[in-house]
């Protein structure tokens, strides 16, 4: 049975004060996420990733569409009793200690008194924050605070996770802590549904990703199955601080720092760059394959979405132009062979 | 009471404690102090009932403010702070909150009023030596006054659940005043006629009567107040406050938290 079962979920605001004028937050989303999965929800900034978590908590109500979670209704209590959900930038009531919060929630949760105080202690030190469990949250910096965010989101023993941006505010070492405890959800059987949009995380750690942008859903997929069909590339790096004639024909990237230059071509045009660099006598340094990233099919679909809207703004003219040498100008001697 | 009201009504009174609401209690206690004292000196034969009326006035004042400022940021505080977030993803209903957050704050009400109520005995005591049967009164006048905090504290939870602070604050205060005049608004509503007869009728009738729930004088004087009249006032309050606590929950059952 699917976890979560999205179904041309839609959202559209009237906006304005005398005049009101629709503003569509997501368009119609239809999207199933398995059991014990972890699914990453990518898309930039105002792309519909909170808007669609909202609609999910019940926190906002969609325009039309329907969503199932555990195979109950959004507003069926019993369902809310099996998920967990960390907002983004959460803020708590500051008046109140840790450990009175994770009490506070696990008693509106559910959680059996008698079981709560030995719950609650357990899950201050899984996030780290034993020292800390009787300090008034006022008091707590915003890692702190994201700790005490997902403690809250799985302290009744949730099926489903919802986490809203959970690497937000933390520096390196709590990002690592944050993916050690989602992997450990996941190994629990837990399903985790999460948004961000820090592609090396969701690369890191989904299953499965669906990319949102605009408030429409671009595509669903394992991560291997979304970047197979982008081009491969290779990165070269030579001595010298121009490029040969060629590599203009190649799409390279090029950037140079101190006396090397490094480009960054497709892999179909790799025979071809070597033999310019040859040709030109230039000392080769490297050659290595790049990794096709989530992250470049990430920015190809963006891309893709601003051409269509702004023609005139490319991907093409965010690339550094490669330093090839004046008509008639000799290459620099530097790292000639 | 549901278990999940009682939490969030805990959770609301704990709040007001931690926010030093309470601190009002020193305020009152200094004001009711000094008032005592002066009117032993300045006053003859009728130190009692200025301190009766003084007391009473204060106790009412006090809690009128506590609840509406308070009681405005019930509802918007926890969206604005987006503390709601968390509460609504639990099996916590919107009713549930909205009915734990107005038990919770009128439960501060009452322990204040309580509190406060100490020192008016006190002051009595103080300059009248010694309680007489009458003052029995001043426990119904204490408790009209607990029944105009649980109407102002909907009426604030009410305009909290779909307008600005500042709005809600606005909003409570003009009905509390309207309802206090509301004894005046009907005499008035009687002699007019035609449309607007008519208006001043309705309008008399749904703004809170808070003059039936004003015997401050009455007892201050030292006279009885009827059985029926707890009764009717009971009643009234209760019914009034569900109403508008059920228009609350109405409007916030719709409203997007964005």
């Amino acid at each position: 049975m699917a976890a979560i079962e999205v179904l041309a979920l839609h959202k559209t605001y009237q906006v304005g004060f005398w005049r009101k004028r629709p503003k569509i937050a997501l368009k119609p989303l239809t999207l199933s996420v398995e059991e014990g999965e972890i699914f990453g929800f990518l898309g930039p900034n105002g792309a519909g990733k909170t808007t669609t978590l909202k609609m999910l908590m019940g926190l906002v109500f969609p325009t039309g569409g329907t969503a199932r979670i555990l195979g109950m209704e959004l507003d069926d209590p019993r369902m809310k009793a099996q998920i967990g959900f960390l907002p983004e930038h959460p803020y708590f009531y500051d008046y109140l200690t840790a450990r009175e919060l994770l009490k506070y929630y696990g008693h509106l949760s559910g959680v059996e008194a008698k079981q709560l105080s030995q719950k609650t202690d357990v899950m201050l030190e899984r996030v780290g924050l034993k020292d800390a469990a009787c300090v008034q949250l006022r008091k707590f910096s915003k890692g702190m605070l994201q700790r005490v965010g997902i403690a809250q989101a799985i302290l009744h023993d949730p099926k489903v996770v919802f986490l809203d941006e959970p690497m937000s505010g933390l520096d390196p070492m709590g990002r690592r802590e944050v993916r050690n405890l989602i992997e450990e959800l996941k190994a629990e059987g837990k399903t985790v549904f999460f948004s961000t949009h820090i592609l090396s995380d969701a690369e890191a750690l989904c299953d499965r990703v669906a990319i949102i942008h605009l408030g429409e859903l671009r595509r669903v997929g394992a991560i291997a199955e979304l970047t197979e069909n982008i081009h491969s590339k290779v990165e070269i790096v030579w001595q010298g601080t121009v490029a040969p004639a060629a590599f203009k024909t190649m799409e390279a990237e090029c950037h140079t720092a101190g006396d090397t230059t490094r480009a960054v071509i497709p892999e179909e045009t790799q025979e071809a760059a070597l033999e310019a660099l040859r040709h030109e006598r230039l000392r080769l340094i490297s050659v290595t394959p790049v990794r096709t990233s989530l992250e470049d099919y990430f920015m190809a679909q963006l891309a893709d979405r601003t051409e269509t809207q702004a023609p005139t703004s490319s991907g093409q003219d965010r690339r550094a132009a490669c330093p090839t040498p004046d008509k008639g100008q000799a290459l620099s001697n530097v790292g000639r062979a | 009471m549901n278990s999940r009201i009682y939490y969030i009504a805990t959770n609301t009174f704990r709040e007001a404690v931690r926010d030093r609401v309470l601190y009002n209690l020193i305020a009152f206690a200094l004001l009711l102090t000094g008032a005592a004292v002066l009117v032993g000196q300045i006053s003859i034969e009728i130190e009692k009932l200025v301190v009766i009326n003084l007391g009473l006035t204060a106790v009412s004042l006090f809690g009128i403010v506590i609840a509406i400022f308070i009681g405005i940021g019930l509802v918007s505080k926890e969206i604005d702070k987006r503390t709601l977030y968390t509460m609504l993803s639990r099996p916590v209903r919107r009713w549930e909150f909205i009915a734990g957050k107005f038990f919770g704050l009128a439960g501060t009400l009452v322990v204040n009023t309580l509190l406060m109520a100490v020192g008016v005995f006190a002051a009595v005591l103080y300059v009248s030596r010694h309680f007489a049967g009458s003052d029995a009164s001043i426990l119904t006048a204490l408790y009209f006054i607990v029944l105009q905090f649980v109407i102002v504290t909907a009426l604030a939870l009410l305009f909290s659940s779909f307008s600005s602070p500042l709005l809600s604050a606005v909003f409570t205060f003009s009905l509390f005043v309207i309802g206090t005049f509301a004894e005046d608004l009907r005499g008035f509503a009687k002699l007019t006629h035609g449309l607007p007869g008519m208006l001043a009728t309705a309008a008399a009738y749904v703004v809170p009567n808070f003059s039936a729930l004003n015997v401050i004088s009455q007892v201050a004087h030292g006279g009885p107040v009827s059985s029926e009249l707890i009764l009717y006032n009971t009643l009234y309050a209760l019914v009034y406050a569900a109403a508008v606590l059920s228009a609350a929950v109405l409007i916030f059952e719709r409203r997007n938290l964005k």
